[in-house]
């Protein structure tokens, strides 16, 4: 039954095909020339290209990180294609003249892109390797005043937004990832949501990778001004390669007073094959600013794919009484590492965080959560709680659990509960005696284990990431 | 002997677990509506039978056959057992965080019912089922949201055993020293429970340990089992004789009928 375990999560990657279609490839490598290039086929203002050869600049200075408990070869920098994009036929005007072999790559993805057929309540910007090649139900959010368009547009058509936003959260300077990617992102999405406006309906931008050896450099901007909410959702695939591809983006978000930001994330990014060759090396900076008061920034993922993970989605509690929340569920298999998990950083007084993370580990994986919660000086009375949990399935995989605790306030309160977990031989046997085969039954425990990240997220995102870490276990029992 | 409600017959059935032989050639025979009583010593075997009965992977057949309801028992994945109206309740329930009783008693529910043919239950209409079901062992209904078997009591966990049961509604239900961990109140109600869901066309083995069981639950056939062989078989006034004597003397005798064999 062990051996049973050890196969239950071999699962084919579905996503894993490439789309036939021409696309504009300019030639591998990195240097001051082939940003200017990349500013140059955006269209871009001065001050933009001057923001990304600011951060090459410091860029060139930084070391690569070692710190994160991740084992890989060196990344050749200058063996990277930073821009592809599908050449267009023309300029669009409308969802009927997107290239049709696009619509069917979405189309089969789930993710259709013809408004009268797309998900119902949820408008979604595509990505297809470097740039954005739709947005839905654009029209319809514009006439409350929401801006939902990809990133290249933003820079065009609200480029003082754009100016005033972008690098506040994490500045071109943060990491050596975040500096990469100031300097050479190609698009994202993004929000803005202006003052006491709710969105009508989640806003949802879909990340495809494509072209073999590019890397994804993507910048998403979401702005919620004083009493406005959004919720919004990331989903992401790639084909499979044998070769490893880089994704490093960078997502800031923005509250204000009384604003409200959900984020959710089903990441299914090509994870490798059983041996750990090929998969997405995905190396994401994400933070959200908790800028006014009572604001509250909610991040959610599930984190199934990719071969290397290192993200730790995190908030800056600045405004007094501001809220952070982590939903987290990792689930590595094979050969995947994950090193993954948030830092909730107090300023402001009476500030709040909690933090739900769950790892499942599987195969010969590597999956660790690292978290940090740090409570300022002036963070009269704030509090945290911290819950991580890890399965086991199997005995050749790891888990492990870095949690950082630094308060410098002693009237902050911060808890910290841990639990390490195993699923057994004894306990599939208790399902098999009751009628439960061992598929439902990891299924099952799986789902138990998951709830209350799985609560979190948006209907339509529950279901997918039930139906994702269900596929993720299914195949060659018995 | 009417071969038609004969529903399990073990012929010579030996097994061994890491290596090391326990059963040493079983042979016994359950029809419809019978309960039989298996008991001996610790370490006699009692509870191996009942987990080879329902095919835990540890344990390993070396010799015989086991036929339920005219099929071939030992070629059966411990699911398929189930679903053809094998149960076990266990003697050490296996507690599954996380996992809400009442969706886990659902989903076994209605994979029995699938195999059966049955209608399966949405959440409501299970929530109605269970509630009857659970009043059988006067069981609290806050048992139903909490975690399977996670935090219960001994005694909670064997109460949860017999709702299985009643939820389940097996052919051939073996309870693997059910008694064991219960006070004499807790007792009688799992017995209370178990009598109210014998019928004329199922079969219990109750394997236990001590005679008390058995004032409640009142047996067909007692068998005295040791060094993993059935060395005696009597009616339930065998079980008092063995509360009284012990086991010694009828090992004794069992040698004493093959030596002279």
């Amino acid at each position: 039954m062990s051996a049973m375990l050890e196969t239950l999560v071999n699962q084919p990657y579905k996503h894993g095909f490439v789309t036939p279609i021409e696309e504009d490839v300019i030639p591998k490598g990195l240097s001051e020339d082939v940003i200017r290039v990349i500013s140059k086929k955006k269209n871009e203002p001065e001050w933009m290209l001057e923001f990304r050869l600011n951060a090459y600049r410091h860029w060139l200075t930084m070391q690569e990180p070692c710190w994160a408990n991740v084992r890989y070869p060196k990344i050749d920098f200058q063996e990277i294609i930073y821009y592809a994009a599908p050449k267009p036929k023309k300029k669009l005007s409308s969802m009927d003249e997107v290239d049709p072999e696009l619509l069917r790559t979405f189309e089969k993805l789930g993710v259709p892109l013809h408004e009268q057929k797309a998900l119902a309540g949820v408008a979604v910007d595509v990505v297809f390797d470097s740039v954005s090649v739709a947005t839905t139900y654009k029209k319809k959010l514009a006439e409350l005043g929401i801006v939902f368009c990809s990133f290249s547009e933003a820079v065009q058509e609200h480029p003082e937004l754009v100016k005033k936003y972008l690098g506040s959260v994490v500045p071109p300077t943060d990491n050596f990832f975040a500096s990469l990617n100031s300097a050479v992102f190609t698009d994202g999405s993004f929000c803005f949501i202006p003052k006491g406006t709710k969105c009508p309906m989640d806003l949802s931008t879909y990340f495809r990778i494509n072209t073999q050896d590019s890397g994804q450099f993507e910048r998403t901007l979401i702005i919620a001004e004083e009493g406005a909410s959004v919720s919004y959702l990331e989903g992401c695939t790639a084909p499979k390669f044998d070769t490893n591809q880089l994704h490093a983006a960078v997502v800031e978000l923005i509250a204000l007073d009384n604003a409200e930001i959900k984020y959710s994330t089903v990441q299914n990014w090509y994870a490798g094959d059983e041996n750990g060759v090929g998969g997405i090396y995905n190396f994401v900076t994400k933070r959200g600013l908790c800028k006014g008061i009572n604001s509250k920034i909610s991040w959610t993922q599930v984190e199934t794919g990719s071969a290397i993970t290192w993200k730790y989605p995190s908030c800056v509690l600045l405004g007094d009484h501001s809220i952070g929340e982590f939903y987290s569920v990792a689930l590595t298999n094979h050969m995947q590492q994950a090193d993954t998990g948030t830092k909730m950083t107090h300023i402001g007084k009476n500030t709040r965080s909690r933090i739900i993370s769950k790892g499942i580990s599987a195969g010969r994986s590597n999956n660790s959560y690292r978290g940090q919660v740090k409570i300022g000086p002036r963070a009269q009375y704030a509090r945290n709680y911290s819950q991580c949990d890890s399965m086991l399935l199997g005995s050749s995989c790891r888990a492990n659990t870095f949690p950082y605790i630094d308060v410098q306030n002693n009237t902050g309160k911060v808890e910290h509960e841990a639990s390490t977990s195993k699923i057994g031989e004894d306990q599939l046997f208790y399902f098999a005696q009751r009628g439960i085969g061992a598929e439902a039954a990891v299924s099952m425990i799986i789902n138990g284990f998951c709830k209350d990240v799985f609560n979190q997220l948006p209907m339509e995102f529950a279901v997918e990431a039930t139906k994702l870490l269900g596929l993720k276990l299914e195949g060659s029992v018995g | 002997m009417n071969n038609k409600n004969i529903l399990l017959e073990v012929r010579n059935l030996s097994a061994e677990v890491a290596g090391i032989e326990i059963l040493k050639g079983i042979n016994l025979v359950v029809k419809a509506g019978e309960v039989h009583a298996l008991m001996g010593p610790n370490g006699s075997g009692k509870s191996t039978f009942a987990k080879v009965l329902a095919g835990h992977i540890d344990y390993t057949v070396t010799g015989g056959e086991v036929l339920y309801q005219g099929k071939n028992l030992l070629e059966m994945a411990p699911e398929e057992r189930s679903r053809a109206g094998v149960f076990l309740a266990f003697q050490y329930p296996i507690e599954i965080p996380g996992v809400s009783n009442s969706a886990f008693l659902r989903l076994a529910y209605n994979t029995m019912q699938a195999a059966r043919g049955g209608e399966e239950l949405d959440p409501l209409e299970f929530d109605d089922f269970i509630r009857e079901k659970i009043k059988l062992v006067e069981m609290d209904p806050s048992f139903l949201d909490r975690s399977v078997n996670e935090g219960f009591s001994g005694g909670e966990k064997k109460r949860n055993e017999i709702v299985q049961m009643a939820v389940l509604e097996p052919k051939l239900a073996v309870l693997d020293e059910t008694d064991s961990g219960l006070d004499i109140d807790a007792l009688k109600v799992v017995a209370n429970g178990v009598n109210h869901l014998t019928r004329p066309d199922n079969a219990i083995i109750l394997v236990t340990h001590y005679q008390r069981l058995l004032n409640y639950i009142v047996p067909d056939y007692v068998h005295v089992i040791e060094g993993g062989q059935i060395v005696k078989t009597g009616g339930k006034e065998l079980a008092l004789e063995l509360e009284t004597r012990g086991y010694d003397w009828v090992r004794a005798e069992f040698d004493a009928a093959r030596a002279a064999a």
